[in-house]
């Protein structure tokens, strides 16, 4: 080969050309196999935001759906639980969600986009358990706050904003996943605000 | 009529040469002890886990749906299919204290420093795809803690900034861990890593080979040719690959001698096995753990999610760490520090035999959090936990950073040439 007639300059520019088409051909066939990792279409499906019709839900009522596997706790606050939500804060750990425990535009004393409306994941931020919904008689765990949501499993104690209250096993607010408003009557649980 | 069959097949394919310059003639060190057991037993244990494991992929079904169903099914209803889910189940723990016990010994005898760097990378390479393998095998019984232990440890992931939640739904195939998650980790389990574990441990030996091993005193058995007369060198036949550039002392064939040896070792090793493995296979709950006998359930979260005491050193490291990405960054470097351990050390004494007091108080130090960690990996988080915790991961880290300072001029005992 050593004293073989050889011509470097096109040798090189073979072996970077051959290098370089067959570097892209590996690219391109790795993109099935990566992508074939992502949500197949029938998971996609599953987990597709759900809409829900709001206008039938009375004032006080909480109605449940489900999202990607979550219950999704919707409840109508009345002005009286909207007012009373300023009255125990110095009794919650993040009262202002300081956390990341909800999206940007539900970052408020409400935690929500509008104050009537509030969209919570139903999922004790302890250990996983479902909090009950407690209309008037959440006084026995929290004096002078009658609406609340109590974990049964180990105590933890929420407002009526899915904020914890201090003191229990439950760290964080209750999350609040994505959602918006697709006209009065339709909540779409998934959508964020402004994504739609 | 062997003679000529042999003589058939090494005109085609170099067994003879393969056999002799491998095991036959194979130089080792003739003072290997306890602590030389660990690499035959780690093979050993490899075999174990992929034959019981091809048996049980002959009964598991790996869905969403079947799965637990499935394991309670080889533990009823197949004839020794609780034998064969036990030893894999035993020998998975099995595998990492092997491989911890080899590991250390590594360290102590300076087994990682030059000449058997790339040794020692190759053997991290086998500890990284060990853990992977062990976690992705974890998920398959589809029991809660399972389920939430994979939870833990994929959400991990989603700390990473920009990409973080794209990439947890691409390696959970969904938005939840689902079917689709098992399925996933059953084909790399059972399939991918294992070959690539295989191909790893097959290059270690061969890197192995190439240097040959180190021992208990450090010193090296090959000596620059001509250097070492006639009579002072060790008498048995050697492969001539290692005695046209070197002579050989204080050596013996591994075969028969280590693999003699050897045979003691695992005679042991399986004694303590089975041991464990018909009298306490859920290991006191550290092998298999309580809320895995029910079933995955994403709206109950375990009281302590507790991974399974392998991985406890360096869970251990990520919960002490109060912020979720530089606890994950954390976790990974303690990680990365042993892949770097040949160069954080700067000395040339191998073994802590003749190595200084710094130094032998440094590895015991660090033996000591490493426990300590994997011990509080296993248990809930507490203040007081977290406080031990991180104290044992500042010893960690200080291993590697202390070692490099003092490696560089360390005051160390003189090494002796030959073995007495
Ligand atoms: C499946 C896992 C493994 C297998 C089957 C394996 C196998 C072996 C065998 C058979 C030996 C020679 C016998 C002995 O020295 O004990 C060896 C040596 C060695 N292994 Fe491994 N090994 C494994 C994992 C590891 C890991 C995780 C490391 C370290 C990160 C490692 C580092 C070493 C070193 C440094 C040596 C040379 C030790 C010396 O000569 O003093 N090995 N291995």
């Amino acid at each position: 080969m050593s004293n073989a007639p050889v011509n470097n300059g096109r040798r090189r520019f073979l072996t970077v050309a051959t290098s370089v088409v067959g570097g892209a051909g590996v690219v391109g066939a790795a993109v099935p196999f990566i992508a074939s990792w992502n949500p197949s279409a029938k998971a996609k499906a599953a987990g597709a935001p759900v809409e829900v019709n709001i206008s039938k839900i009375a004032t006080g009522q909480l109605v449940r759906t489900n999202y990607r596997g979550k219950p999704i706790y919707i409840v109508r606050r009345s002005q009286d639980v909207i007012d009373a939500l300023g009255g125990h804060e110095d009794q919650l750990n993040d009262p202002q969600s300081n956390e990341a425990q909800q999206p940007a535009y539900a970052q408020n004393q409400y935690r929500s986009i509008k104050p009537e409306y509030l969209v919570a994941e139903g999922v004790c931020t302890h250990l996983g358990c479902a909090p009950t919904y407690r209309k008037g008689d959440f006084a026995e765990q929290v004096e002078g706050v009658d609406y609340g949501f109590f974990c049964p499993c180990h105590g933890s104690k929420f407002d009526m904003a899915g904020r914890v209250f201090s003191g229990v096993p439950a760290p964080l607010n209750l999350v609040v996943p994505e959602h918006s408003f697709l006209d009065d009557n339709t909540l779409i649980i998934g959508v964020g605000k402004g994504d739609a | 009529m062997f003679e000529n069959f042999m003589a058939w097949i090494d005109k085609r394919l170099p067994v003879t040469e393969a056999w002799n310059k491998h095991v036959g003639q194979y130089p080792a060190p003739k003072n290997f002890n306890f602590w030389y057991f660990f690499g035959s037993l780690a093979m050993l244990v490899l075999v174990n886990q992929i034959v019981t494991g091809i048996w049980l992929t002959m009964n598991y079904e790996p869905s969403g749906d079947g799965a637990f169903a499935s394991v309670e099914y080889i533990m009823r209803d197949v004839d020794y299919g609780w034998l064969l889910r036990y030893m894999h189940s035993t020998g998975a723990s099995a595998f990492f204290i092997v491989v911890y016990l080899h590991m250390f010994r590594g360290l102590m005898y300076g087994s990682y420093q030059k000449p058997r760097e790339l040794l020692w990378i190759f053997g991290m390479l086998i500890f990284l795809v060990l853990m992977a393998e062990a976690f992705m095998g974890y998920l398959l019984p589809w029991g809660n803690m399972s389920y939430w232990g994979a939870q833990v440890i994929i959400s991990l992931f989603g700390a990473i900034p920009v990409i973080g939640d794209d990439l947890t739904t691409w390696i959970r195939g969904d938005y939840v861990i689902s079917g689709a998650t098992l399925n996933r980790f059953f084909a790399l389990h059972v399939i991918a890593l294992p070959l690539v574990l295989v191909v790893l441990v097959f290059l270690h030996i061969l890197a192995l080979h190439e240097v040959g091993s180190n021992n208990p005193e450090g010193t090296d058995i090959k000596k620059p040719k001509g250097s070492i007369p006639e009579s002072e060198q060790s008498p048995f036949k050697y492969h001539e690959s290692y005695t046209k550039k070197y002579d050989i002392v204080d050596a013996v064939p591994f075969h028969p001698y280590y693999s003699v040896k050897d045979i003691m070792g695992v005679v042991g090793f399986l004694l303590l096995f089975c041991w464990v493995m018909f009298f306490a296979p859920e290991g006191g709950g550290y092998f298999l753990e309580a809320p895995n006998f029910e079933p995955a359930n994403a709206l109950k979260t375990p009281e302590h999610i507790v991974p399974v005491w392998y991985f406890g050193p360096f869970y251990t490291i990520l919960r002490v760490i109060p912020d979720k990405l530089l606890g994950m960054l954390g976790m990974f470097a303690a990680i990365g520090m042993l892949f770097a351990l040949p160069w954080f050390d700067r000395g040339t004494v191998r073994s802590i035999r003749y190595r200084s007091k710094w130094h032998l108080l440094n590895l015991t130090q660090f033996a000591i959090c490493f426990v300590i960690l994997g011990i509080l990996g296993t248990m809930p988080a507490s203040d007081l936990a977290n406080l031990i915790g991180r104290i044992a991961t500042l010893g960690y880290f200080g291993f590697f950073i202390a070692l490099w300072f003092y490696s560089k001029n360390e005051d160390t005992k003189p090494v002796p040439e030959r073995m007495s």
